[in-house]
């Protein structure tokens, strides 16, 4: 008798796709969704690039999504994100007008957020001035 | 007009009261393996003579929510009452095959991972909860980490006061002064919570960190 598969299963992976995903994409969708997206493009084996960032909170439901999954779906073992923000500093008036641009864009634009499987993304190697992407061979 | 003044001016005296006779509860927060556990531990250790859990160079050993109610911690004169909450480490991934580098058994690090995976879920979940929150960082490891760029932006989203601990100072490659420059706007301690060193400079800013609560 065949032993029934409970569990969904990532499969092999076959190789590297970057899925690059602008902000007009997930702007107007609600938190539920906007998570829901990034994960089953990371679960589809892609490194996700998506302009702008998420909210702290969004970040944190994510990882706690991203716990679950791990738990539900086989060879699954996780995410590893890094946001590149432009700077902070800058006098009150030039956080007045980034601010104000913000939100004429609808959002942080001058960020990136990079997601990618952790089965795949070894790490993500970060200091001010650089951002290095490790891969698993 | 009159009775409304005396009836705010009770009210005020009776939250006060009220408000006193509460302990202030202070989180302990970070990624795994940064040394949460042992500064709960050493601070719960001083003032309570018990510890609040175990610890193990193995990561992910705390991996569920842990607490110590009515913690008196007395300095210069001072006494404050504190519910210490000492969370499981935050991290994005969690694999089982990470722990048998450290012998543990298969079977048990599949158990761990499953814990562990849990208990980030935990530690988010009581964000909401917490009056201040120590985030305690390794000062050998890069601060760049977005975990804790993510725990931080989320205690400023809930207007929790934080204190960054820069743990393991006792080591050659600790470095304060990176942790330092990656959060500028928030006062760095540099710490061995292992050896004691750095606590009276410590229960100095958690004391000045708990009149923002």
């Amino acid at each position: 008798m065949v032993k029934k598969k409970n569990k969904k299963s990532l499969g092999k992976i076959k190789g590297v796709a970057i899925q690059f995903v602008p902000n007009s994409e997930i702007r107007y969708l609600d938190s539920n969704e906007r998570i829901k997206k990034i994960l089953k493009i990371v679960l589809e084996n892609n490194i996700l690039i998506l302009q702008g960032r998420l909210l702290a909170e969004e970040e944190t439901r994510l990882i706690k999504d991203t716990m679950v999954m791990i738990n539900h779906i086989k060879n699954f073992r996780g995410i590893e994100l890094a946001v590149i923000a432009g700077n902070g500093k800058g006098g009150f008036f030039s956080k007045l007008k980034k601010s104000f641009a913000n939100v004429l864009s609808g959002g942080d634009l001058g960020s990136i957020t990079i997601i990618g499987p952790a089965t795949i993304v070894k790490e993500i190697k970060r200091n001010p001035k650089k951002i290095e992407l490790l891969l698993n061979k | 007009m009159v009775i409304k003044v005396f009836k705010n001016f009770f009210n005020r005296i009776f939250f006060n009261i009220f408000k006193n006779k509460k302990d202030i509860k202070l989180g302990f927060y970070g990624p795994p393996n940064a040394g949460k556990t042992s500064l709960a531990n050493r601070i719960c250790k001083d003032f309570t003579g018990e510890e609040i859990g175990s610890v193990s160079k193995v990561p992910h050993e705390t991996r569920s929510v842990q607490f110590k109610e009515k913690v008196k911690i007395e300095y210069k004169g001072k006494v404050m009452t504190f519910k210490m909450i000492d969370t499981p480490g935050i991290a994005t991934k969690i694999d089982y095959e990470d722990f048998l580098k450290y012998k543990v058994k298969k079977k048990e690090s599949k158990k761990r991972a499953k814990e562990a995976t849990q208990g980030v879920i935990d530690s988010i979940k009581w964000l909401d909860d917490m009056d201040i929150v120590v985030i305690v960082l390794d000062a050998t490891e890069n601060p760049y980490n977005q975990v804790n760029i993510t725990i931080i932006g989320n205690l400023v989203a809930r207007k929790v006061p934080v204190l960054i601990v820069a743990n393991k100072i006792d080591l050659r490659k600790s470095n304060i002064k990176r942790i330092s420059a990656a959060f500028p706007e928030y006062e760095v301690i540099g710490m061995s919570a292992k050896y004691g060193k750095n606590f009276e400079e410590f229960y100095e800013s958690i004391f000045k960190l708990v009149k923002k609560v």
